[in-house]
């Protein structure tokens, strides 16, 4: 089952599939005698398939700061391996064994599906190889399944739940009623609305699900209009966050019932949902119109070197290679130190063209969270829901 | 549930069973007539959807796209069935099933290389973008309405067309015994490329009426494959009616099971479908097939 991390479908031209592709050719046809020396870095990411464009937009991100830094990370240079995992829970024990077992890599970047996800934490732990997480967001990756050598960069999915919880109990919600998908990433974004949101003194009347992926809302958006609450929190990405989105709106429900959400529900969705989105709040670690000079230059590079428009999963490879190179650059290139290279790691501050990041006890990123508002097909900060919000961490027993 | 709620719920229900029936129609020409297992059914209905939102956006008028995607839906389906399904009719399920499914690969990969892995949407006509109240919160899209009716228009159509005409005595009588139709002199293999096509036109023509009130994703067409033939079974296979009983059936089952049943909602038809079998092995509508 697909993760939340569904995120979605970037508009990307074809000059970028080219350069990534070319990329990643080069990076395969390194010279053999050179491995000894160089780290490899593993990318088990989704190459095919719905996600496709999330994985390139991570590894051109890795790569970005990878060639920004002259290619080398720590005075390493790299090499890089690649397993296209294709968002497939069912090959993917068999995917990350190719990376640990077959290419013997250093470290393993990966990946954007939750249940994919689940199987490379589980190889992380049973071989203890580093593991970097550039955007799945799984609860149990930094909760019960936590461990030294696993680190996310991108987000738990309760986080951005926890953030809107705060935002609704502000702006003077009482009653909320939550619809999502029936599955771990919609049920913990949820989890996470609701703990805020009841701890701010509202109320969540009831919880609707749909069975994943299907798409009729009409029956539970009529359940909403009768009964009435003053906000609905919903968790939707992709194509079922389009017609959720035109749903609401099409019902009479926008004007009535304002709708809030994760921001997956408007991310990379806004030129098919049209004016049905126009003044949805959502909460997200990222927003188009953020114009801090890094985040700037970071846009301006990764356009220059991609041809592309850079967005939310650029943004978390970016993040991504930063870590691993804070890391590297403590122990002199040296992966072998390995006590030394995760307590820089855990101890990173990471200037992210989101602004600034840290990494929690059970390693998942602590960052702000912005709220953001649908105008002109974008999503607009309009100032920050949470400062420094970090997941609880439930479950894990690092730290 | 008060009662203007339920009435509301009972029209969502009505709403869903008929475009329902609309994609499983085609399903049921092809699957019941022409006794060929068509995987890529799905495939046809998500073509349409994104015929209407490339014809769409290029003609302006979401109606001139529909009339030219039927169009071509008929070209296509004749063709397809001229070149890879005239081959299929003797052989087993088996073969039909690899060749169907190698189909809905290669439509994917196609829509993937031509129009992009993108989320879109198709915006509903201005004519009928109007909303009716509903009782105090709730509005009624008038395209969802305007879909109902183009759904049971069709299902008039396609009962006349196999009841009441020639042509549809021919399609019947060649279901029942292809090779006695053969010799009475009636081009038995012209008229099944017109029942292919006219099944991948329902199904276009479905993806197409629908791309506006729903969205235009990758996969669609899989996530509506495996409904329809849930509809065609329970319906009986081959009943045109059997498939409308069977879609609003389904239609309500749906609706109030995540209403009502919330935590069973995602089997609460699969139950539905498995306990229909159990009593009526042939569906519902079978003896008196098409």
């Amino acid at each position: 089952m697909a993760g939340i991390d569904h995120g979605q479908q970037r508009r990307r031209i074809v000059q970028a599939l080219g350069a990534a592709s070319a990329l990643g050719a080069l990076g395969a046809a390194a010279p053999a005698f050179a491995q000894s020396t160089k780290l490899k870095v593993g990318f088990m990411l989704p190459y095919t398939g719905t996600y496709a464009a999330l994985g390139r937009a991570i590894e051109n991100g890795f790569k970005l700061y990878v060639n920004e830094q002259g290619g080398k990370l720590g005075g390493r240079e790299i090499e890089y391996f690649t397993v296209d995992d294709e968002s497939e829970p069912a090959k993917a024990a068999d995917n990350v064994n190719k990376l640990i077992k077959r290419d013997n890599v250093d470290v393993i970047v990966g990946t954007v599906h939750s249940g994919v996800q689940m199987a490379i934490v589980k190889a992380a732990r049973d071989n203890n190889t580093l593991l970097i997480i550039p955007n799945a967001g799984v609860d149990e990756a930094t909760g019960p399944l936590c461990a030294p050598n696993i680190f996310r960069v991108s987000f738990s999915n309760s986080q951005p739940g926890l953030a809107m919880g705060i935002v609704a109990a502000l702006r003077g919600y009482k009653t909320a009623v939550t619809i999502t998908w029936k599955y771990a990433a919609g049920e913990q974004s949820i989890g996470g609305f609701k703990e805020t949101f009841e701890k701010g003194g509202g109320k969540v009347l009831k919880e609707l699900y749909v069975p994943f992926p299907n798409v009729e809302f009409q029956a539970l958006l009529t359940e909403i209009a009768s009964i009435k609450p003053t906000c609905t929190y919903a968790f939707f990405a992709g194509g079922g966050a389009v017609k959720f989105v035109k749903d609401y709106a099409a019902a009479g429900l926008k004007d009535k019932v304002p709708l809030l959400g994760a921001g997956f529900l408007t991310d990379g969705t806004l030129d098919a949902q049209g004016g049905a989105a126009d003044g949805l709040l959502t909460t997200l670690h990222y927003a188009d119109n953020l114009t801090t000079p890094r985040n700037t230059a970071f846009r301006l590079a990764y356009a220059k070197a991609y041809s592309s428009k850079a967005d939310v999963y650029a943004v978390q490879g970016y993040d991504s290679a930063q870590l691993l190179g804070i890391g590297l650059r403590a122990v002199g290139g040296d992966i072998g130190q390995r006590p030394l290279l995760i307590r820089a790691m855990a101890a990173a501050e990471i200037d992210s063209p989101r602004g600034k990041i840290t990494l929690s006890p059970s390693h998942n990123v602590v960052q702000d969270f912005y709220l953001r508002k649908v105008e002109n097909g974008e999503n607009k900060s309009i100032g920050l829901a949470a400062k420094s919000l970090a997941d609880p961490g439930r479950g894990c027993t690092m730290g | 549930m008060d009662l203007p709620i339920f009435l509301i719920q009972v029209l969502n229900s009505v709403q869903y069973g008929l475009l329902l029936f609309l994609v499983a129609s085609g399903l049921t020409l092809i699957f019941g007539i022409m006794g060929v297992v068509n995987l890529a059914h799905g495939s046809f209905y998500m073509l349409g959807a994104y015929t209407a939102f490339t014809l769409s956006s290029l003609t302006g008028n979401l109606f001139t796209a529909i009339a030219l995607g039927v169009v071509l839906a008929v070209a296509f389906g004749y063709v397809l069935e001229w070149v890879f399904f005239s081959f299929l009719y003797r052989r087993d399920h088996l073969q039909q099933v690899l060749l169907t499914y190698g189909l809905i690969l290669v439509f994917e990969e196609i829509r993937s290389l031509t129009v992009g892995d993108d989320v879109h949407g198709v915006s509903v006509p201005a004519s009928l973008s109007a909303s009716l109240p509903l009782g105090s919160t709730m509005s009624y899209p008038i395209y969802n309405l305007f879909i109902s009716v183009a759904c049971l228009v069709v299902a008039t159509l396609l009962f006349l067309l196999l009841r009441k005409t020639r042509l549809g005595m021919m399609i019947r009588a060649g279901a029942s015994n292809r090779e006695m139709v053969r010799s009475l002199g009636i081009d038995i293999d012209f008229l099944f490329r017109v029942v292919f096509a006219l099944g991948v036109a329902l199904a276009a023509f479905a993806g197409m009426i629908a791309a506006p009130a729903s969205s235009v994703y990758p996969g669609m067409g899989n996530q509506v494959l495996i409904i329809c033939f849930v509809v065609v079974v329970i319906g009986g296979i081959g009943s045109v009616t059997g498939a409308l009983v069977a879609a609003l059936l389904i239609g309500f089952i749906d609706t109030f099971g995540k209403v009502f049943l919330p935590d069973y909602s995602g089997i609460l038809v699969y139950l539905l479908m498995a306990v229909i079998l159990v009593w009526r092995p042939e569906g519902l509508f079978r003896e008196n097939a098409v």
